[in-house]
């Protein structure tokens, strides 16, 4: 059976498309961000192959053709950055000021904090880019030696806190300018609190979009130098 | 058949980024490079909008998809996670209610601060959403009203 498994290119890709269609479907009823559909796919998935004993590299020998489109998607998020740069030269000073002093503030954070629990070096790279989307975390932490599948669980835990607290958090910072909001909720919690960046406001939305993709490059920088304090 | 050269151009930037990334001596993943060469390209009109956004636009919706394969990693990696649990998840929350307020705060000052052009700019933004306006000033006025 296992060899069966092994062999076949579309058990992973099953399993994969399967778990998420269920995930899917779970999250429309009980209309939770709790219930992120990513986070409940990969249960699943671990569950069942813990529970039939089969190993990761067994699930990975087909799961593995789609993480190839990783690099194209990550790509293609160029498309919706395009769509809203007017934004950034409209707004540069605002834009650019805000998006720098979170991403700062996100290495700093990250940095003494882990300085205060004694983490080396491969546990504070996998937390250091957990404030951005998902496909340029990755590639962060894999590039500078972090454990990726840990990167992505933290970018999960800060997404869907990010999505169920922004208007709390708002409330809390007196963050009332649209443009604040939105910059705040995107560059804290990328495309998850972008999402209920967008049912607060058509001003918040976009500007949250728009943080998405900036953060993350401008992560990226960053990292290249906080990366080596620890 | 659009799609199949849609898919080409967002391939062979994939590509061209992979051997960026083998030269370039950087800790920078291909996939940066690629979004970076994407973005040029659409900035400078070498690639128009129109010639890659349906591919895009459809990768990015089923992107969480991709993540899937190298989280389920997790099982072998347990270990790794039960050490670091406890400043995971410390680390995951303060650090993003830090980040939110700092970005929302240091936003708003610069937007009260810096001028009026930018102010008035932005309220024209705004009256073109009609209702939109009206929900944000009364937004305004509640919390302002309460604090």
């Amino acid at each position: 059976m296992k060899e069966l498994l092994m062999e076949s290119a579309y058990f992973g890709m099953v399993m994969t498309l399967l778990t998420y269609q269920i995930a899917l479907w779970i999250k429309k009823k009980v209309k939770l961000t709790i219930a992120n559909p990513l986070l409940m796919s990969v249960l699943m998935i671990v569950v069942f192959l813990l529970a039939f004993g089969i190993d990761y590299d067994v699930y990975n020998a087909g799961a593995k053709h789609i993480s190839v489109f990783l690099t194209p998607t990550t790509v293609a998020l160029a498309i919706p950055l395009y769509r809203q740069l007017h934004l950034l030269k409209k707004y540069p000073k605002a834009i650019l000021g805000g998006i720098t002093a979170g991403v700062l503030t996100a290495m700093v954070s990250i940095f003494l904090m882990s300085l205060a629990f004694g983490l080396n070096h491969e546990q504070y790279i996998t937390l250091l880019p957990k404030s951005i989307t998902t496909a340029i975390a990755m590639g962060i932490s894999e590039k500078m030696g972090g454990i990726v599948t840990i990167t992505v669980v933290s970018v999960c835990i800060t997404g869907v806190l990010g999505n169920v607290a922004a208007e709390a958090f708002c409330k809390l910072f007196k963050i009332q300018e649209p443009i604040a909001k939105g910059l705040a909720i995107g560059t804290s919690a990328h495309a998850l609190g972008t999402s209920k960046a967008m049912e607060i406001g058509k001003v918040e939305g976009a500007m949250s979009s728009l943080s998405i993709v900036v953060a993350g490059i401008m992560t990226v920088v960053a990292v290249s130098v906080f990366g080596m304090l620890i | 058949m659009k799609f199949v050269k849609q898919l080409l151009i967002i391939l062979s930037i994939s590509f061209i980024a992979e051997v960026m990334e083998y030269f370039i001596p950087l800790p920078v993943a291909a996939s940066i490079y690629g979004l970076v060469l994407m973005l040029v390209g659409l900035v400078t009109g070498l690639i128009p909008l129109k010639e890659v956004e349906d591919a895009a636009d459809f990768l990015v919706e089923i992107m969480p998809i991709m993540f899937i394969p190298a989280t389920v990693g997790i099982m072998t990696s347990i270990e790794a996670l039960k050490q670091m649990l406890v400043p995971l998840c410390v680390i995951s929350i303060v650090s993003t209610v830090l980040v939110f307020g700092v970005t929302g705060r240091v936003t708003q000052g610069i937007i009260r601060r810096g001028g009026k052009t930018e102010t008035q700019e932005e309220t024209h933004a705004e009256e073109k959403s009609g209702v939109q306006v009206k929900d944000n000033a009364k937004e305004n006025v509640k919390e302002g009203g309460v604090k």
